[in-house]
């Protein structure tokens, strides 16, 4: 097992390079730089700028050096001083930008991964072991919806309903006395009170897929022969069940959370712009509009970062909960 | 086999007993027609048949495991339980009459040891399971008596392979911890579904000895499931043989493989290769055709559409369960009419 984790963690390193490599690469494919964008938005505003200015800024910025070059001061301002690099756009260092706004992303995508499991775990069982029931039939109905629907339509309409109906608007993660307090009850309340709604938002498309994939692979299980050795046990059938085939049929499952993290940020986006959410979400997606390359590359890196050790996770978490892994990787 | 006095008292008496699947497209298919079948306490009764004969769908019907669209229309499986006779057709499959008697009075050993053991449980989790439920005990008394009977069922390094999975052992390992399963709570019966079907020969022997000598140790009734004529000759007293749902003779397996009445008996017989030296050797007789669907089964025997001997009545008129000596039955034309006429 150790050497197993041991394993995993040198394929960790190894892929978090690559992915540095392939994120600076993009930030850098546009045509162009923050100043082209710059310089231009200034014309377009009739500002006349001095070459010479945009000379020396494109001299301290590093603007004309080689690619490796410009990629080795960037990685080795993050590994040796945890320096992200300067936001142009908002004239502060990326780090003090990025962390409030990436914890309350995991912080609400971690809760809507958990929702999507506490919904779509009895419903798929259920929908698996009544096959064809009513209830399955709704259950189907109601995931294929959840599919279909885009998110940020089911946010407009979610706000529509609560303004109609609640005369409140839902929107933001944290009233406005509470935005910049510090972690208190009040603040978790007020916090909870409004964050039941992009959460239910995001994880609907999830719920549903989790249920079809639950009800297809407990479907098989339920006709193996060790379900029914299990019955000829004696052990009362719902025993039988989450014992046996749900327990088996939960392995594949396990292994999609660690992409579900990534696939949630970047799905996220519009329902945060939507919903006024401050998320990492539309941080990154106004920075690759602005050529803000060192903000951009920081999320896009810090992204891959969590990919990377959201999939070492439930590979463990596989490994743990599946002998097959585990002694297979001996 | 030591005869104890309760050899004449059934275990098990399964008294006409039928089994229909139902479909949403289809009419329904009687699997099993009429089957009677009697075990008692240190007898093996070997149901003997192709495959979709209906034998294994027979014995999954004692322990009420067969799929939510099997129903038993008519008949009886009376149980004595030691207080008195259970009939288990009555009984609903998930209650709790039926569960106590699950895995406790009656346990099952299944065809594929791979596969009939879940993969992401240990052995000993999975025995020592069966024992908490039905006996109460501790974890770790269950653990000491599965171990007891990894090793009584010849498991080496039992204490250790417990805590194996069953995608560690071999074969014929997986079979014995299967039968450790089901012997955890000295059933009464103990119904074997092909037990040695997916073991090589070697391994086959090995089982076949072992459930012998198992059943010699604890008295208990075996239902044998198999295809195999030459695993009948070694394990039973009894044989009882299915052809498309219909026991069509049953009786002392001495008997019958000496003299088997029905013609789909003797077919059977004819078809078993024998060694012999090359002046002797007579080519193998198979049966000709092949077994119809149930859907297509005629009215009257079963066999009518391959049986030589096939005559007026055959494919109209049921037989009738004829008795031929005592505890010998066939249900066949030819041996209620006269020869006469079944030669016109």
């Amino acid at each position: 097992m150790l050497r197993f984790i041991f394993n995993r963690l040198i394929a960790m390193v190894l892929t978090l390079f690559a992915v540095s490599v392939v994120a600076f690469a993009i930030i850098q494919l546009p045509p162009g730089d923050y100043l082209t964008t710059y310089v231009a938005t200034l014309n377009s505003n009739g500002d006349r700028v001095d070459p010479s200015t945009i000379e020396a800024l494109r001299q301290q910025y590093g603007f004309g050096e080689p690619f490796l070059v410009q990629y080795w001061k960037w990685i080795s301002g993050i590994l040796g001083r945890g320096d992200f690099g300067q936001s142009f756009e908002w004239k502060a260092p990326v780090t003090t930008l990025i962390w409030g706004r990436l914890g309350n992303s995991i912080l609400i995508e971690g809760l809507a991964v958990i929702a999507m499991w506490t919904i779509a775990l009895p419903i798929g069982i259920y929908a698996a072991v009544r096959k064809y029931s009513l209830g399955d039939y709704l259950a189907t109905i109601g995931g294929f919806i959840g599919l279909a629907v885009p998110n940020f339509l089911m946010a407009l309409v979610l706000m529509y309903l609560s303004f109609v109906w609640f005369g409140t608007t839902i929107g933001g993660l944290f009233s406005p006395e509470f935005e910049n307090a510090h972690w208190s009850l009040p603040r978790i309340w007020d916090f909870l009170s409004r964050a039941w709604a992009p959460v239910l938002v995001l994880a609907t498309a999830g719920t549903a897929e989790l249920i079809r994939i639950l009800r297809a692979n407990l479907l098989d299980e339920l006709k193996k022969p060790y379900v029914t050795t299990a019955r000829a046990k004696g052990l009362p059938e719902w025993k039988v069940i989450l014992k046996y085939p749900v327990r088996v049929a939960l392995n594949p499952l396990v292994s999609t959370i660690g992409w579900l993290l990534p696939t949630l940020v970047s799905s996220s986006v519009i329902v945060s712009v939507v919903l006024n959410l401050p998320t990492a979400g539309p941080l990154l997606l106004r920075s690759l509009t602005s050529q803000d390359m060192y903000l951009a590359g920081a999320i896009i890196m810090l992204l891959g970062i969590l990919t990377v050790i959201g999939t070492l996770v439930s590979d463990l978490l596989l490994a743990w909960i599946d002998p097959r892994i585990r002694y297979g990787s001996k | 086999m030591p005869q104890t006095p309760m050899a004449d008292k059934p275990l098990l008496t399964v008294r006409n007993m039928s089994i229909s699947f139902s479909s949403p497209d289809e009419a329904d298919i009687e699997a099993v027609r009429q089957v009677d079948l009697t075990l008692t306490p240190g007898k093996t009764l070997a149901l003997v048949g192709e495959s979709g004969c209906g034998k294994s769908v027979t014995a999954r019907a004692v322990l009420r495991l067969l799929d939510k669209n099997a129903v038993i229309p008519s008949g009886e499986i009376l149980f004595d339980t030691g207080q008195g006779a259970v009939d288990i057709a009555q009984l609903k499959p998930d209650s709790l009459a039926m569960r106590s008697i699950r895995g406790a009075e009656i346990s099952m050993i299944f065809q594929e040891p791979m596969s009939s053991l879940s993969p992401v449980h240990t052995i000993g989790d999975q025995i020592d399971e069966i024992i908490i439920l039905h006996d109460r005990v501790s974890p770790k008394q269950a653990r000491e008596r599965t171990v007891a009977l990894l090793d009584q069922v010849g498991v080496p390094g039992a204490r250790d392979r417990a805590n194996a999975y069953p995608f560690e052992l071999s074969g014929g390992l997986r079979q014995r911890a299967m039968i450790a399963m089901a012997l955890a709570c000295t059933p009464k019966l103990l119904i074997a579904d092909e037990p040695t079907t997916a073991l090589d020969v070697t391994t086959q022997a090995q089982i076949l000895d072992l459930l012998r000598q198992l059943q010699d140790d604890y008295g208990m009734a075996m239902l044998f499931i198999t295809h195999d004529l030459g695993v009948v000759a070694e394990v039973a007293d009894d044989i009882a043989v299915m052809y498309l749902g219909d026991v069509v003779e049953q009786g002392d397996v001495y008997e019958v493989f000496r003299s088997p009445k029905h013609p789909y008996t003797q077919a059977l017989m004819n078809s078993v290769p024998r060694l012999s030296r090359k002046a002797d050797r007579q080519r193998l007789s198979p049966i000709k055709g092949t077994v119809p669907s149930p859907r297509d089964r005629p009215a009257g025997c079963a066999f009518t559409s391959r049986c030589p001997h096939a005559f007026a009545p055959c494919p109209d008129q049921r037989p009738e369960r004829t008795q031929l000596s005592a505890g010998h039955v066939a249900r066949c034309h030819l041996l209620t009419r006269e020869p006469a006429e079944a030669l016109a």
